[in-house]
C-alpha cells in the first residue's frame, strides 16, 4: 500500500479530514497502516540536496565523536545512560544514515526515525551547549522531523496538531466566533469585580497587543481572564485581535513548516493591520520559540524580527515590577519553599534566566527560592518538550522522561513550582499525577493576582446603600 | 627520494592544505542560508561578531567553558594533543631553522627539552583519546573506523619525527618517515574530518552568531554560547 486513508503523505487541509483523522481513536489504525507507508526515496533526496546547506552538512561531517554531548542530555542520564540516547548517536543513526544512502531507505527505518525524533529529543538545544564544535542536535531533529512528516512518518496527534494549525490557524479548533465569545464572556464575568475591565478587541494603535494559546480559550479560559485583569491594574492600553491571536505552533513540533509559516503569517498580518507598539505573549515557550524566535524566519523576514517588537509574558512581568505599574504587597510574598522551572524555549532560546530571577525577587520572601541545578540556561527539559507531552504512543517513554524534572524538584525541597510555561506546566502535572510527589505549580498570573496592591479607584464600589 | 619528498611533494602537500582548506571555508560559508539556517547572517554585525568571537575564545582556552569544565581529564587530553600538533612543529627549532635556510625567515623557537615534553604528552594524550574511545560505551557506540584513521593520520609525524630527532647515527630512515608522515597529514587535512583544523572556525562561529544575535544574546548577561 502506497498511502492510507488515515495514514500518508497529505497534510490535512479540511475539517473533514480533521474529524476523520480524530475519529481513529489514538490513530490505531493510523500506525498500522505506517506499517505499509512507501518510503518516496526520490522526493526525500531531493528535498534533502534542496534544503540541506553547509551549516548542517558540516555538523554531520566533522562531528569528532568526542561523546560530550552524552552528558549533557537529560534522555541519555534518565535512560541509565543507554548509548543509544548519545545525542550524536540519535542523529547520526537516523538523519546521518539517511543520507549516506541518498535516501535509499525503507518503512521499517523510517518508522525508527520517527520514534528517535519525537521521543529521544525535545529539541531542547541543551547539547548545542556542551559542543566543542557548536554542533546542536536539537536543530538538526527539527530538520529530520521535517523530513518525517513529509513522507508521512509523524506521530498522529501531530498531524492532527499541524492540520488544526491549517484549518483553524489554532492549534485546537477555536474559531473567530469561539475566541471573540471567549473574550466577552471572561470580560463579563470580571465586572463584578473588576468594574470597569475590558478585554478589547481588534484595537487599532494600542500599546500592547495580546497573543496566547489556543488551550487557554479552550480549556482554561480564566488565564485569559487573569491577563486583563493584570493588564487592568497595570493601566495598559491592551488589545487583542480578533484573527491572529494563536501564538503556538504544533505544527513545529511536528515539522510540517508550511503550517509553520501559515501559522506564524496570520499573528504577523494582525500586528501590520492593529498596528501596536508592541506584542506580548502568553506563558508559553515554544510559542514564544514559534512566534517570535524561528517566526521571522518562516515568513521570510531577513532582519529575523516580527513585524513588531514581540516579549515573552515573564518580560512584561518583571518590566511592570520594575516600573511599579505592577506593586506587590509584601506581606503576600510567597513564604512556602519554591523553585522556578527556566523553559528551554525563553531561557536557552531567548536569555530570560535573570529576567524571571528579577521577577522572583519581588515574588518570593527572601530565603525562600530554591533554585534547581542545574538552571537558567543549563537546565533540563521538563520532560515533555519538542512535542513529547501530547503523543500518546510514547507516552510510557515521555513519563520516564519527566523523572529528571521529579527529582531536580525534589532535590530543591520545593513544595510550589513557578512554571511560565504550558508545556513545563502539564509536564509538572503530570509528573505530580504520575509520582505524587506532595507539589503545587502555578503560573505567574494567579500568583501575581493574589499578591498585587490593587488601586482604591479599581475596587468595586461599595453599593450597600444602594440595597 | 629525499629531494623530491622535500622539494615538489613538499610544495605540493602544502599547496593542496592550503588550497584545500581555503575551499572548505569558501564552500562553508557559501553555503549558509538566513533562511533555512534561520540566522540573521546579514545583520547586527556588532552583535554577531561578538557572538562569534567569544564563542570561538572560550572554546580555545583551556577550560574557558563549562563543558570544558566538566570534563577536566578529557580537556586536558585535548589540549596537550592539539598543543603537540600545532604549537609545536610551527615553532620546533629544526623546523625554523629549515624555513630560515631557505627563505631568511625565522622566528623564535621553543627549548628542545619543552618541545621533547610536549610531543610525548600529545602521543600520550593522543593514545588516551584513543583508549577512552573504546573504554567508555558511550563515546565507542559513536566511534568510526575514519575517527581512528585521522588519529593514526595525526600522530603519525610526531611519533616519527620524535624518533628521528632522538636517534643517532644514521637516521634517514626515521626522517624520511616523518616528511612522509607529515605530508600525507598535511594532504588529508581538507579532505577528512581534520578539516576541523578550520571548519571548527567556522561551526563555532556560526553557532556564536546564532546564539549571540537570535537566541538570547541581545538580552545576554555574558553567557558563553
Amino acid at each position: 500500500m502506497p498511502e492510507g486513508i488515515y495514514c500518508n503523505k497529505q497534510p490535512i487541509t479540511t475539517d473533514e479530514a480533521l474529524k476523520a483523522l480524530l475519529s481513529d481513536t489514538r490513530g490505531k489504525k493510523y500506525y498500522e497502516e505506517m506499517e505499509s507507508l512507501e518510503v518516496d526515496r526520490e522526493k526525500l533526496w531531493s528535498s534533502i540536496q534542496k534544503t540541506m546547506k553547509s551549516r548542517m552538512k558540516t555538523w554531520l561531517s566533522v562531528c569528532a565523536r568526542c561523546g560530550l554531548c552524552a552528558d549533557s542530555c537529560f534522555l541519555y542520564l534518565v535512560n541509565d545512560r543507554n548509548p543509544e540516547q548519545v545525542p550524536s548517536y540519535k542523529i547520526h543513526s537516523t538523519l546521518g544514515e539517511i543520507i549516506k544512502r541518498k535516501g535509499d531507505v525503507d518503512n521499517a527505518f523510517m518508522r525508527h526515525a520517527m520514534e528517535v525524533a519525537w521521543s529521544q529529543c525535545t529539541c531542547c538545544n541543551r547539547c548545542a551547549m556542551y559542543c566543542p564544535h557548536g554542533i546542536d542536535i536539537g536543530i538538526m531533529m527539527g530538520y529530520l522531523r521535517g523530513l518525517l512528516y513529509s513522507q508521512g512518518f509523524v506521530p498522529w496527534e501531530l498531524k492532527i496538531g499541524a492540520g488544526m494549525h491549517r484549518v483553524y490557524r489554532a492549534q485546537m479548533d477555536v474559531t473567530t466566533e469561539d475566541w471573540t465569545e471567549t473574550c466577552d464572556w471572561m470580560a463579563e464575568e470580571q465586572q463584578d469585580d473588576w468594574p470597569g475591565l475590558e478585554i478589547p478587541i481588534d484595537k487599532e494603535d494600542a500599546d500592547i497587543m495580546y497573543t496566547c494559546n489556543a488551550r487557554e480559550p479552550k480549556h482554561y479560559p480564566e488565564d485569559l481572564a487573569e491577563a486583563a485583569i493584570l493588564f487592568h491594574i497595570a493601566g495598559e492600553n491592551w488589545t487583542v485581535p480578533s484573527e491572529g491571536w494563536e501564538q503556538t505552533s504544533l505544527a513545529m513540533f511536528a515539522g510540517d513548516w508550511e503550517a509553520c509559516k501559515l501559522q506564524v503569517q496570520n499573528v504577523y498580518a494582525a500586528i501590520e493591520r492593529l498596528r501596536p507598539k508592541r506584542v506580548i505573549g502568553t506563558e508559553c515557550g515554544h510559542a514564544h520559540r514559534a512566534t517570535v524566535v524561528e517566526g521571522p524566519y518562516w515568513a521570510g523576514r531577513p532582519d529575523g524580527q516580527p513585524p513588531r517588537p514581540y516579549i515573552h509574558y515573564v518580560q512584561w512581568v518583571a518590566e511592570a515590577l520594575r516600573t511599579g505599574k505592577l506593586k506587590i504587597d509584601p506581606t503576600k510574598r510567597i513564604k512556602v519553599p519554591v523553585t522556578y522551572q527556566d523553559s528551554c524555549n525563553y531561557v536557552r532560546n531567548w536569555g530570560l534566566a535573570e529576567t524571571a530571577r528579577e521577577i522572583l525577587s519581588y515574588i518570593v520572601e527572601p530565603g525562600y527560592l530554591r533554585e534547581m541545578t542545574p538552571n537558567k540556561e543549563h537546565n533540563y527539559c521538563c520532560g515533555g518538550g519538542g512535542g513529547f507531552n501530547g503523543i500518546g504512543k510514547f507516552r510510557p517513554q515521555r513519563n520516564k522522561a519527566l523523572l529528571t524534572k521529579r527529582d531536580q524538584i525534589l532535590a530543591t525541597g520545593a513544595k510550589l513550582v513557578i512554571s511560565p510555561c504550558h508545556n513545563c506546566w502539564d509536564a509538572i502535572r503530570d509528573l505530580e499525577e504520575e509520582y505524587r510527589i506532595g507539589i503545587d505549580w502555578s503560573f505567574l498570573k494567579p500568583l501575581l493576582i493574589k499578591m498585587v496592591v490593587v488601586p482604591e479607584h479599581l475596587k468595586p464600589k461599595d453599593d450597600d446603600g444602594d440595597a | 627520494m629525499f629531494a623530491f619528498l622535500t622539494g615538489p611533494m613538499l610544495w605540493l602537500s602544502f599547496a593542496i592544505f592550503v588550497i584545500g582548506c581555503a575551499w572548505r571555508v569558501v564552500k562553508y560559508v557559501r553555503g549558509l542560508d538566513w533562511q533555512l539556517d534561520r540566522v540573521p547572517y546579514g545583520y547586527y554585525r556588532e552583535l554577531a561578531v561578538k557572538g562569534a568571537l567569544k564563542s570561538i575564545f572560550h572554546w580555545l582556552t583551556p577550560y574557558g567553558s563549562r563543558s570544558w569544565r566538566l570534563k577536566p581529564l578529557y580537556t586536558a587530553a585535548f589540549f596537550l594533543l592539539h598543543v603537540g600538533l600545532v604549537i609545536v612543529p610551527l615553532f620546533l627549532f629544526a623546523h625554523v631553522m629549515l624555513v630560515s635556510e631557505r627563505f631568511g625567515l625565522s622566528w623564535p623557537t621553543l627549548p628542545a627539552g619543552l618541545a621533547d615534553a610536549l610531543t610525548v604528552l600529545a602521543m600520550a594524550a593522543g593514545v588516551f583519546i584513543l583508549l577512552r574511545r573504546f573504554a567508555l560505551p558511550e563515546v565507542r557506540i559513536i566511534t568510526t573506523a575514519h575517527d581512528l584513521w585521522v588519529m593514526a593520520i595525526s600522530l603519525a609525524p610526531l611519533l616519527t619525527g620524535f624518533v628521528a630527532a632522538h636517534q643517532s647515527g644514521d637516521h634517514s630512515g626515521w626522517l624520511l618517515a616523518h616528511i612522509v608522515t607529515g605530508e600525507i597529514w598535511l594532504i588529508a587535512i581538507p579532505f577528512t574530518k581534520l578539516s576541523h583544523v578550520v571548519l571548527f572556525f567556522c561551526s563555532r562561529a556560526q553557532i556564536g552568531v546564532d546564539f549571540g544575535v537570535k537566541r538570547g544574546g541581545q538580552r545576554g548577561r555574558g553567557i558563553v554560547w
